[in-house]
């Protein structure tokens, strides 16, 4: 690590050479509510003040990667699932494009639309979690239950068209599970009516609290060429002002018709790239996502969306790289195919395991109180860090 | 003689009769068996009511089965679930220190309820330095909370011990002072006569008493007493999110639950504090209600600081910690100071 990379304690000690003081070591995790799943972090602290953080994982490890070397191309999606198991839409998208563009396989129009459509509900469902336990990390209980409320109707729009509510495997091969049921286009754009105002809300009670701003303004700043150099995505990373997003810089499925807005942190309570930026640049983004929402269900065309290929596919031996932008950031899927019925390598670049690496970097010289709420604003998701 | 004993001679003539001793003792017990049955009646109802406002504010019903109406037996379940729940001591806990640390808080947390004046007639003891005597008790919590965060042998705990204290002793501070811009314009100490002083209808009260200086006083009070009993915006040393449980976090049934009392309980006696020094106490806003009893009007009052504490702790997240120390050295501090300048000169004048 670069010594320019570490960016200036935000608080200093001073201590009389007499005074003899030590380090504690302390064990934050893995059951601990702030470390949002079984994340450790080894903390040295002076006081409240921490000198390093180290992030242990592993807790969580479900061998994902082995498991997809021995099970079918279909079979590996249902696992996709479970990596970032609140925004498995997007994490289903991934992976099938990946496969699709290995195959040259056009999607019909209908399932391409539906399948914008359920990943932005599933962006947007995403970062109300997000937003609702970065409250909670903060210590305001009640915008988590807010976020909740409208999740929830989230995931009733999604268990009428799949039937899941977390785990949906429902972007499949050449198309989608099932195709969207009579009136669920009409539930979706009310959804949209509804949600728009709810924003505001979360403003008021959170965002703009001046308690808040002082928690989270200037805090946990993570300068753009730190973020890059550590690989940090996504909303992360457009909090620290990159202006990247790969829904526009690398569009897939059919993204690159929709005309939305890339939401970039400017610093307007402090720094950019201070965890207020990133928190902001998630808020903002739902906003978007409803935009992109709205203009996908307008132009819905009628037809079948329902897969066109048979379960058991088997892929042109090659290998791809197919990157996509969930609600954490870069998902990569390297697949590799021998041209068999079963994939030969399927490796994740995980977004959350990226944006975790950055913690050490950023963590010297804060308070604890400070970790807890950058730990909050990378908006980790332990399934998808330890895979 | 004493307003309690009073109050009890006219309620039971024959006590009168009795040996003095026996009577005192009759009296005195009465009194502190009443004080902890309101405690803990006090506490099963702010507990249902915290649950009640919480849930209401979150946009849900909170609490709605056990018991049948809006499930007010809800705690009462929790209380029977925490009395026969396992007591665990940690092994490497020290042990004496351990099972003591509960106890004083919540100790401390009753010792407060013994000046606090229920009407003009009862005050269970109604002492020239009744105000000095509720702010030096209610510091006492403080050697619990770091007893029962040290003897946990856990470093979380610690640092919620370590919060606690610094920041109860630092608003004990801001706290003082502005009940002295009070004191200072009152001539008394007796909380007794503090209620006296403020006689007459609602413009009387302390709170409107020196416009707008007891105003701020009142307010830097309130702010301040959120900070002793370590709730929201001031929850630090439990601070659930960052130190798990804070001081509390290796207590479990019954410890757990006394830790909790005292909390509610204190929340009430700084509440009451309020209601007395600057609410006018038992005394209606205006004459014409004068016929509602007086407990009922400083129970009332009171509750109504109960909730806007609720109220805050359901809308606020948390400071941290050296923007505590900044609120409480740089801001209030400060500025009860200037307020009791003011109030001097404004008497001497």
């Amino acid at each position: 690590m670069k010594k320019s990379n570490i960016p200036e304690s935000q608080f200093e000690l001073q201590v009389p050479d007499s005074l003899k003081t030590e380090e504690m070591t302390l064990s934050m995790g893995p059951q601990h509510p702030s470390t949002h799943g079984v994340l450790q972090v080894i903390l040295k602290t002076d006081g409240e003040i921490i000198t390093s953080a180290k992030p242990q994982i592993g807790y969580l490890h479900r061998c994902f990667e082995k498991h997809a070397e021995n099970i079918t191309w279909h079979q590996v999606i249902p696992f996709t699932d479970r990596l970032d198991y609140i925004a498995s839409m997007n994490n289903n998208l991934g992976y099938v494009i990946g496969l699709e563009r290995m195959m040259n396989l056009e999607v019909n129009e209908r399932a391409e639309h539906l399948r914008v459509v359920v990943s932005e509900l599933n962006r947007i469902a995403s970062h109300l979690i997000a937003l609702g336990t970065y409250g909670l990390d903060i210590g305001a209980y009640t915008p988590f239950l807010y976020v909740f409320r409208d999740r929830e109707k989230i995931l009733d729009l999604f268990e009428e068209i799949c039937g899941a509510r977390l785990l949906y495997n429902y972007i499949w091969v050449g198309g989608v599970a099932y195709d969207a049921p009579d009136g669920w286009r009409e539930k979706v754009l009310e959804f949209c009516d509804y949600f728009d105002p709810k924003v505001k809300e979360y403003n008021d009670i959170l965002t703009f609290n001046k308690i808040f701003i002082e928690r989270t303004a200037n805090v946990g700043v993570i300068p753009a060429e730190v973020g890059i150099n550590y690989g940090v995505s996504g909303p992360s990373l457009r909090g620290s002002g990159v202006d990247f997003d790969l829904r526009r810089d690398d569009p897939y499925s059919i993204y690159d018709r929709f005309d939305f807005n890339v939401i970039t942190g400017k610093g307007e309570m402090g720094t950019v790239g201070d965890t207020w930026d990133r928190y902001w640049v998630r808020v903002a983004e739902m906003v978007e996502s409803v935009k992109i929402i709205r203009q996908a269900l307008e132009n819905l065309p009628e037809g079948d969306a329902k897969e066109t290929v048979p379960r058991n596919i088997k892929v042109p031996a090659g290998e791809y790289y197919m990157r996509t932008e969930t609600p954490r950031g870069e998902l990569g899927f390297y697949i590799i195919s021998d041209g068999s019925k079963m994939p030969n390598r399927v490796k994740v670049r995980s977004p959350a395991f990226c944006n975790l690496s950055v913690l050490p970097a950023v963590a010297p010289g804060v308070m604890i109180a400070d970790l807890v709420a950058i730990i909050g604003s990378l908006d980790i998701v332990l399934g998808e860090v330890d895979r | 003689m004493e307003p309690l004993v009073q109050f009890f001679f006219n309620l039971l003539p024959f006590l009168s009769d009795w040996p003095e001793w026996l009577a005192l003792t009759v009296i005195g017990v009465a009194a502190a068996i009443m004080m902890f049955g309101f405690i803990a009646i006090f506490a099963l109802i702010a507990i249902w009511l915290e649950r009640k406002i919480s849930g209401h504010m979150q946009d849900r019903l909170g609490p709605m089965e056990v018991g049948g109406w809006h499930g007010w037996a809800q705690t009462i379940a929790d209380t029977v679930k925490l009395l026969v729940k396992e007591d665990i001591i940690p092994e490497k806990a020290d042990r004496p220190l351990f099972k003591l640390a509960p106890m004083i808080v919540f100790t401390a947390a009753l010792s407060g309820f013994a000046v606090l004046p229920w009407s003009s007639e009862f005050i269970p003891a109604d002492l020239d330095v009744g105000l000095l005597y509720i702010l030096s008790i209610s510091s006492f919590a403080v050697i619990g909370i770091l007893m029962g965060g040290w003897s946990s042998n856990n470093k979380w705990s610690l640092y919620g011990a370590m919060r606690g204290v610094s920041q109860v002793v630092s608003y004990e501070i801001p706290a003082a002072l502005a009940l002295l811009a009070v004191i200072m314009s009152a001539g008394t100490m007796s909380m007794r006569g503090l209620v006296m002083a403020q006689s007459g209808n609602i413009l009387d009260w302390n709170v409107f008493n020196f416009f707008p200086l007891t105003t701020i006083a009142f307010f830097i009070y309130f702010i301040a007493s959120l900070a002793e009993v370590n709730r929201t915006p001031f929850d630090l040393p439990e601070g659930e999110s960052e130190l798990v449980g804070g001081f509390h976090t290796e207590y479990s049934a019954m410890r757990f639950a006394f830790f909790f009392l005292g909390e509610y309980a204190n929340m009430f006696v700084v509440s009451a504090i309020a209601a007395t020094v600057f609410l006018g106490g038992w005394l209606p806003p205006f004459e014409a209600l004068g016929f509602i009893p007086g407990p009922l009007w400083f129970v009332g009052k009171a509750l109504l600081l109960v909730f806007v504490q609720m109220w805050l702790r359901w809308t606020l997240p948390r400071l941290r910690v050296d923007q505590l120390m900044y609120t409480c050295w740089k801001v209030l501090t400060p500025f009860s100071m200037a307020i009791i300048l003011l109030i001097g000169l404004w008497k001497v004048l």
